[in-house]
């Protein structure tokens, strides 16, 4: 994350108690985000009796990946998690390219009815899932597109905040390198590829980021459209190993939540501060 | 960054656009004024509209038309397993909603949870950034601590903090029994199941409040700051008169933005309790939604309830649109 150069008031004026203070609070803030997520860890490596134990272990003794064969072999995990790749590498592809296109027209081109079209795209941000769910549902299913690829991918694939994002991004861009290309002769086009891109790539991968993980992260229409391991993602298939482990078989649900979020904390890690720029960037323009 | 000067004018890319079609570009305008002429217009237009037509079409078909198709079928007895057959029943479904005894309970989980995030989030996301925009050492991990729950996905968090809730073997038990006391039953008692969900959600969900509060402090002024201090303002004078109105903007985005997500939540809600304990335990407006439509077969009410919620939001989006602009005169 980015930090910024500034310094703050207290900075100059901290006192001893007040550091002591600020330490002794963020121990506090480790311990509530990081000890949950150590304790499904931990559960994921323990044998199955002693999940069920008073007073809980603490560490898995002896340790054992168990859980993570059991999870792999006795449902189908390896096809969900193949599912989950080609869903997310879909709706990316559709939405960054549709992103762009859009953000460009709506930005650089000029035609008129520029801005009326430019609301209805981000008036779509306006309106929650759930209320088009039901009509969406009916028409794909009469489609016979339940349980296929395109069911799931094609009504999700519309941009709104991504067109948003980007237009801001182009309407940033100097003005007179993109006069001085246009004078160039470059066409709408290579004015696009050679110009305006080469100049928008951090926003690009932003972009791109926050949409990967949100398509990974997907549920409710994947969880109505697919119900078996032919399409489902695995979120979804999370919740059917629920449905038969949860409960009395922890082991392998924490297993299985383990590989769920590894794939999204593992990019997180090495490009948190692209996500966090593609978070913040809709909410620095008001 | 890539070099964009002029004279990097190698042909040939145009065509491997995707999807788009390419207007060939003419020989090179002479020099003068803009070339904004109407050939160049008309040919613009059509490329506009050649690249908006697809992301147009999407959202008018899988947004903009269900939405009213929503509306349609809120009047009707629509069946999601029996498309064919949907009758009129005129506003009977509006009648029963208002009438029946679980809209009571459902509302009023729906305004729990959604309330109880919003605030809490808010103002545990702003406590957060004043914290780790102080120099402490370790504060970028610990900074990158609290975001990384909000990428996960709320089904496997919901999968994985029912276990951490569980009151038998749970991490939420055996932290309670070691100094004491006694677990309540998040499973079978609703208010506990309600506490539950809404604390997992706000668990999840604090990294994204914190990330924007702290982005906006660093962009705070500067200068205020030494101001305050020069004036020896205390800390809170100096967080009260200086730092809060700063961040009002901010305040008013992250509102509208956590109250659209947490009216939403239904991933995290289905993995933890199915919307129970004792039927609607957990249910909110888009849980029951989802409940009505496609476990009791009655897609009609189900669009109802979804009509409802959508006039809702809208109202409550209205108002602090109102509230702010009203604000931001005074």
């Amino acid at each position: 994350m980015s930090t910024h150069q500034h310094v703050s008031q207290s900075d100059r004026h901290r006192t001893p108690l007040m550091s002591v203070a600020g330490y002794a609070a963020m121990t506090v803030v480790v311990l509530v985000i990081a000890v949950p997520l150590f304790w499904i860890l931990i559960t994921s490596f323990k044998e199955r009796q002693d999940i069920y134990v008073r007073p809980a272990q603490y560490w898995p003794s002896p340790a054992t990946a168990e859980n993570y064969r059991d999870t792999v072999t006795s449902i189908p995990f390896p096809a969900y998690f193949r599912n989950s790749l080609i869903i997310t590498a879909l709706l990316a592809a559709a939405k960054i390219t549709l992103g762009v296109l859009s953000a460009y027209a709506l930005s650089l081109l000029r035609f008129p009815g520029r801005n009326l079209v430019f609301l209805v795209v981000i008036a779509a941000l306006m309106v929650p899932n759930q209320i088009t769910v039901i009509s969406n549902y009916a028409l794909v299913a009469q489609l016979g597109w339940r349980n296929t690829f395109q069911g799931i991918v094609i009504p999700l694939a519309g941009v709104a905040f991504g067109t948003f994002l980007m237009r801001n991004q182009f309407l940033s861009l100097p003005h007179e390198i993109i006069e001085a290309a246009r004078l160039d002769g470059a066409g709408p086009m290579k004015l696009l590829w050679r110009v305006v891109m080469p100049m928008s790539w951090p926003t690009l991968v932003a972009f791109s980021l926050i949409t990967v993980v949100n398509e990974w992260n997907e549920y409710l229409w994947p969880f109505l459209m697919s119900d078996n391991e032919k399409t489902a993602p695995l979120q979804v298939g999370l919740t059917l190993l629920q449905n038969n482990e949860g409960g009395n078989n922890w082991g392998p649900v924490m297993a299985g939540t383990v590989l769920t979020v590894l794939p999204i904390l593992i990019l997180f890690l090495f490009l948190q501060r692209q996500m966090i720029k593609g978070l913040t960037a809709g909410a620095v323009k008001s | 960054m890539a070099d964009t000067r002029r004279g990097r004018t190698v042909s040939g890319m145009e065509s491997s656009t995707v999807g788009a079609p390419t207007v060939r570009t003419g020989p090179p305008p002479p020099v003068g004024p803009p070339p904004r002429r109407a050939g160049t217009d008309r040919r613009e237009w059509l490329l506009a509209a050649a690249l908006l037509l697809p992301n147009l079409l999407l959202l008018t078909l899988f947004v903009y038309r269900p939405l009213i198709d929503n509306f349609r079928l809120s009047f009707t007895d629509y069946n999601i397993s029996s498309p064919t057959g949907a009758n009129s029943v005129g506003t009977a479904n509006y009648v029963e909603w208002l009438g029946r005894d679980d809209t009571r309970i459902i509302l009023r989980n729906t305004i729990i949870f959604t309330f109880a995030s919003v605030v809490i989030s808010m103002v545990l996301g702003l406590a957060l950034a004043l914290l780790l925009d102080q120099k402490l050492r370790g504060r970028n991990v610990v900074r990158s601590l609290v975001f990384a729950p909000f990428v996960v996905s709320g089904a496997a968090i919901g999968v994985a903090f029912q276990f951490v809730f569980d009151p038998s073997f749970g991490l939420i038990r055996d932290l309670l029994a070691r100094v004491g006391v006694t677990t309540p039953d998040f499973f079978q008692d609703s208010g506990w199941a309600l506490f539950m969900v809404t604390t997992t959600y706000i668990w999840k969900n604090l990294g994204y409040t914190f990330v924007i509060y702290l982005a906006a402090l660093q962009g705070r002024r500067i200068d205020l700051d030494e101001a305050a201090e020069i004036d020896g303002a205390s800390p809170w004078t100096h967080f009260r008169r200086v730092l809060l109105p700063q961040l009002r903007p901010t305040t008013f985005f992250l509102s509208i933005t956590v109250l659209l997500n947490s009216v939403q939540v239904f991933d995290l809600i289905y993995a933890q309790t199915r919307g129970g304990p004792v039927g609607t335990g957990t249910t909110t407006l888009v849980f029951q939604v989802y409940q009505e439509t496609f476990v009791n077969m009655r897609a009609g009410y189900g669009a109802t309830v979804a009509t409802i919620m959508f006039l809702i939001l809208l109202t409550i989006t209205f108002i602090q649109v109102r509230v702010m602009d009203r604000g931001s005169k005074a």
